[in-house]
């Protein structure tokens, strides 16, 4: 088993306003609900590409509510 | 657990330390105890004890905090107020085992502001421990104002902290950044009343009645429709029937019933009689969960969409409004059932209910909106072809049965 991290993007709810910026950087893991709040995939992040997009969009939130979380891969197969 | 009947009041220190001989003292070896005894939390998640408790005993360099959560905020749910306002050394001394096992120095009782008996109950067994000297971590009082949301654990924790009661977001686990960032046990009263007797009479002695997966007894609130509501300790490996006949059985033939509150799974009449009790096969069985231990039968004649849409419009109104998809989700679902039970339904809102429901599920800081759906997903299959009369404009004459006691107005204060 290895300790290899993986990531993941996560969203503050609670800090999170709608302001959607973080659904047009990274459309390949975030889409907007009917009231304009992000629905984020945690779906792992394995594409560099992908990645890049996720970061930008950390850095692009007003409201610092979008991360990137490490996963270790042994939470993830005990998930 | 129970012992002596629970009318004849609230247990003095001297009498319960008669009828359960004194407790010995936590450590390590109780969390194995607990691990063989198989018991798993009873304020509603199921969780195995033995697992949170190793996690805080891991995080904690001694100076973990346990909360004994009493706050019961569900408004069907007496289970918690009814055993602190009788037995509160039971919950007492398994909390004082607990901080002994895990390495805290202090024990938080969380309570709601509503329960006047508790208090009273409470107050004076805390001044018996004291008088006789009981050598435990001090015990202090936390109060929240009474709110469905309270007692969710990181809710207990941040009003314990001197925050309100409300959830917070957080990457880390209250195990090791809980109350005042320190690692912590949240745990239900009742769960706290169990460990002070198997701590007493050990695993076997527990796993005696239950299943193997969910051992022991538990604490039902059985209400609305049944000849003798109330709090009873039951069997897990029960069936509902025999429990409800055991307490004189319903008073009209049920219309179906609600079962782990307001966040629970509601069961058709058909189901009603051969409900399991314990978590895997009420999970395999019927998708759901025994939750706070609510089992809340139906009147013949009412209806479970109804029953449902008020409690959904309740929780819209009790959401922390701190995650926009708890607000806005369950503030439109609301909307859009109360034209459903009216039997006013607009053009696609059947539609737009189901694909909110898949919306917001998930996407709290807690888990308030997944309990809010869940229960209404429940209704809405359960109660699936009389769903039909609502849609087809047809007035639903259960819209002037009393079914269950109404929600209470929701709460205005979080402190």
């Amino acid at each position: 088993m290895s300790e290899q991290v993986q990531r993941r993007l996560r969203v503050n709810p609670i800090l999170c306003d709608g302001y959607g910026y973080c659904a047009e950087i990274v459309p390949e893991r975030i889409g907007l609900d009917d009231w304009g709040f992000p629905i984020v995939s945690a779906e792992l992040i394995g594409d560099d590409e992908v990645l890049g997009h996720a970061r930008r969009a950390v850095g692009t939130c007003p409201r610092l509510a979008l991360l990137v979380e490490d996963v270790p891969s042994r939470a993830i197969e005990r998930a | 657990m129970a012992g002596p009947a629970f009318d004849t009041g609230c247990e003095r220190l001297e009498d319960h330390e008669k009828r359960l001989k004194p407790r010995p003292a936590g450590g390590p070896w109780l969390i194995d105890v607990i691990a063989r005894s198989g018991l798993r939390g009873r304020g509603g998640a199921w969780f195995p004890t033995a697992r949170k408790w190793s996690a805080v005993a891991a995080a904690s360099q001694g100076d973990a905090v346990v909360v004994i959560n009493g706050s019961e905020g569900e408004p069907l749910s007496s289970k918690d107020r009814t055993l602190l306002s009788l037995r509160p050394h039971l919950v007492f001394d398994g909390a004082a085992l607990a901080a002994e096992s895990v390495g805290a120095t202090e024990v938080v009782l969380y309570l709601s502001r509503e329960s006047r008996s508790t208090d009273r109950a409470v107050d004076r067994a805390l001044a018996e421990r004291q008088r006789a000297g009981v050598h435990e971590p001090p015990i202090n009082i936390v109060r929240t104002a009474h709110r469905y949301i309270a007692g969710e654990s990181s809710a207990a924790i941040n009003r314990a902290s001197g925050g309100p009661s409300k959830p917070k977001f957080s990457l880390q686990r209250a195990a090791e950044k809980g109350v005042d960032d320190r690692p912590t046990l949240v745990q239900n009263a009742e769960t706290l009343a169990h460990v002070a007797t198997i701590a007493r009479y050990g695993s076997d002695w527990f796993r005696k009645l239950g299943t193997q997966q969910s051992p022991g007894s538990t604490l039902l609130t059985l209400c609305g429709n049944v000849k003798r509501p109330g709090v009873y300790e039951v069997d897990l490996g029960a069936r509902l029937g025999a429990v409800l006949d055991a307490v004189g059985g319903a008073v009209t033939p049920p219309a179906g019933a609600l079962v782990g509150g307001y966040f629970g799974t509601w069961v058709a009449p058909s189901a009603l009689a051969g409900l399991p009790l314990d978590a895997e096969r009420l999970r395999a069985e019927h998708g759901g969960s025994l939750g706070c231990g609510v089992v809340a039968v139906l009147p013949q004649g009412a209806c479970g969409i109804v029953e449902s849409t008020r409690i959904l419009t309740y929780l819209a109104a009790e959401t922390s409004g701190q995650c926009g998809p708890c607000v806005n989700g369950l503030a439109a679902l609301s909307e859009a059932m109360e034209r459903i039970a009216y039997s006013a339904p607009q053009p696609g809102d059947l539609e737009r209910v189901q694909r909110w429901i898949g919306m917001v599920r998930g996407r709290g800081a807690c888990h308030h909106p997944d309990g809010a759906v869940g229960q209404l997903a429940g209704a809405l299959s359960a109660f699936g072809e009389h769903l039909q009369v609502h849609m087809s404009g047809r007035r639903c004459r259960g819209l002037d049965v009393a079914g269950f006691p109404p929600p209470p107005p929701p709460g205005g204060r979080w402190r």
